[in-house]
């Protein structure tokens, strides 16, 4: 992604300095005008918000009162010690990793399966998209009902197969609560993830299988030393997007748990259910701040890292 | 080497999604057991993506005291509106909250594609000083987590000066919260968007636009009669996004909107099943009317909408 941003024509500054970089301005300014719109918005919403925000992560503010005392590093000691948001941080990994790890093996194992001389493709496409257009609200809505021990779907059907023996709680059940909301969260993401990966896995030229046909390349061989390759990029653009997508997930655990079982605190209790109950129910905006701040710099991390491994296996390939 | 040799060549053949030549028939019809097992396969899953939504749909016919039937029952046996028109009557402005949804979708979303698309444009075709600078400046904000601009987001909606019965200073009343403004106004423009439009705009030909800067069209004419028109996929797949986006959002809503009549209709439904955890039939009919324009959209720009993702730079 980042590598695509960088192709195409590069921006060759005027060489005459200053008074040329104005001129230049003064004969592009149409440029400008059509950013304003866009940029003024931008710098308000996100530039001049995420230094608010900043300021804000120094001070103890509850928003009902006037005052907001500057307290220093404070709010950042409380969250090294606060072992309630590195659980939630811990659950957001859990989730996270068990999400985008099986969307992205089941997405690319069906754009796999499509990507061949099959019939009906646009009828498979929609069955697998349907998930992603269904609101997050109406999934967890569905899901909340599948799951319900007593006439949900999913005790009838896993018993009916002998999967389980006797009805199970789910979204009730600490243990079986989370790996509950990710199968959810699986279920909705796999369709634009085929998706991407089907249109990836059609732009890899026939003449490669040919050839490694004819060498004598196997099926794993083909998809080991060829495919998987070449979708290098493609599965690098859905990690970070999956990545992000998952650490933001608040919908679905607001409507079928509402952090719980038992209430905050509980086994589905996400970074950003936490921070939202930290700023909205307890209105601590300067310590909700501090929070977010931590979140961001773990997620850099992260993201920095996918990135640092992306490169390595593109130079190893 | 011969159970495999099938799915090997046709693995070298892809079969063009939506352009392209149509796919070859096979000359001969041959019992080949990995094609039967594809098909088992795509089937199977296809069966469990669809099941719950199915099942939601028959059951959003059925009376609620026959909802609940166990073991599972697929077909109503005799269908009835009453959900329908019992959700719609019911004690809640839910005209209203079908209403805003669609208002501030539909806003947003063409907003979005007509700023994003100027910024767009400027950032693939144009060289100006400063252009990289907040191209980079914007794609880095795209890992910014929510959180960090959430509060003050809030602040800055609370505080916009002549809103919402605030004074010049911006205190005194409520601002841009609870309001249509702030549902619509901090969404229309993103750098996902422009990104998105940008990546695609950059396969346009330079010598379209030289050859209408030759015949004396101006930036705003190039933009709107030739950029525009070439970029109808990428246009087509931010506003599938765009309109998802905004149409299942409850985390912005829940945070803005007070007022029970300004809920989008997400935002209602939630807290419908967060507070009443009795009247499934209600919300279950309400469940099926909110993916309804999500399907219509998507059945009326298919087509496009893979045709964009194929093309733009999301494919890596």
């Amino acid at each position: 992604m980042a590598q695509a941003a960088l192709e195409g024509k590069p921006y060759r500054p005027p060489k005459r300095g200053f008074r040329g970089v104005l001129r230049e301005m003064r004969r592009e300014w149409t440029a400008y005008l059509f950013n304003a719109p866009g940029m003024l918005l931008f710098a308000v919403f996100v530039v001049y918000s995420v230094i608010t925000s900043f300021n804000l992560s120094f001070h103890e503010w509850n928003i009902l009162e006037p005052e907001k005392p500057f307290v220093g590093l404070q709010n950042y000691r409380e969250v090294m010690g606060d072992e309630r948001f590195w659980a939630s941080v811990g659950r957001s990994i859990y989730f996270t990793v068990g999400s985008v790890i099986p969307t992205m093996a089941i997405a690319l194992a069906v754009a796999l399966l499509l990507n061949t001389k099959i019939r009906a493709l646009g009828l498979f496409r929609t069955a697998y998209y349907l998930p992603v257009i269904t609101p997050l609200v109406v999934a967890a809505i569905i899901w909340k009902w599948v799951y319900d021990a007593d006439f949900g779907l999913a005790n009838f059907y896993l018993m009916k197969l002998g999967i389980i023996d006797k009805p199970l709680l789910w979204l009730a059940d600490k243990t079986l609560a989370m790996p509950a909301v990710i199968a959810v969260n699986v279920w909705k993401g796999v369709g634009f993830n085929m998706v991407v990966y089907l249109a990836g896995l059609q732009a890899i030229p026939a003449e490669f299988y040919e050839a490694a046909e004819v060498d004598g390349a196997g099926a794993w061989q083909r998809f080991r030393r060829i495919t998987f390759p070449l979708v290098a990029p493609t599965t690098f653009f859905l990690l970070v997007i999956n990545t992000v997508g998952a650490m933001k997930a608040f919908e679905n655990i607001f409507v079928m748990t509402s952090g719980g079982p038992p209430g905050p605190g509980g086994a589905t209790t996400t970074v950003v259910y936490y921070i939202y109950t930290q700023a909205f129910e307890f209105f601590r905006m300067g310590y909700a701040s501090a929070l977010a701040y931590v979140l961001f710099f773990l997620l850099f991390l992260v993201s920095f890292t996918q990135f640092r491994w992306y490169m390595k296996r593109v130079e190893e390939t | 080497m011969s159970t495999v040799a099938p799915q090997h060549v046709e693995l070298g053949q892809p079969v063009p999604a939506d352009f392209g030549p149509p796919p070859r028939r096979p000359r001969r019809v041959r019992f080949r057991p990995l094609v039967v097992l594809r098909y088992a396969l795509l089937i199977g899953l296809a069966v469990v993506f669809v099941a719950p939504l199915a099942y939601m749909v028959t059951a959003s016919f059925q009376p609620l005291e026959r909802m609940f039937r166990y073991p599972p029952q697929w077909i109503p046996t005799d269908p009835t509106l009453a959900n329908f028109t019992g959700f719609l009557t019911s004690d809640r402005p839910i005209g209203r909250w079908i209403f805003n949804s669609v208002y501030v979708s539909v806003t947003v979303t063409a907003l979005q594609l007509f700023f994003n698309s100027l910024v767009a444009y400027t950032f693939a075709k144009r060289t100006f000083p400063g252009r990289d600078f907040l191209f980079f400046l914007g794609l880095a904000t795209m890992m910014l987590p929510t959180e960090v601009t959430l509060i003050p987001n809030y602040l800055i909606m609370k505080h916009m000066p002549l809103f919402g019965g605030n004074n010049i200073a911006g205190v005194g009343g409520h601002g841009w919260l609870d309001s249509y403004w702030g549902l619509i106004a901090p969404n229309i423009s993103g750098a996902f968007g422009v990104f998105l439009l940008r990546q695609y705009m950059r396969s346009i030909p330079d010598e379209l636009i030289d050859a209408a800067r030759i015949d004396g069209a101006g930036h705003f004419k190039i933009y709107w009669k030739i950029v525009l028109p070439l970029s109808k996929p990428a246009l087509a797949a931010l506003a599938i996004f765009t309109f998802q986006f905004m149409w299942e959002a409850v985390y912005g809503p829940l945070i803005i909107i007070s007022s029970p009549e300004l809920y989008t209709l997400p935002l209602g439904l939630a807290l419908f099943v967060i507070q009443n955890r009795t009247v499934w039939n209600l919300v279950v009919a309400g469940s099926v009317l909110a993916i309804l324009p999500m399907v219509l959209m998507f059945f009326i720009f298919q087509k496009q909408f893979v045709r964009g993702i194929s093309l733009s730079g999301m494919k890596g």
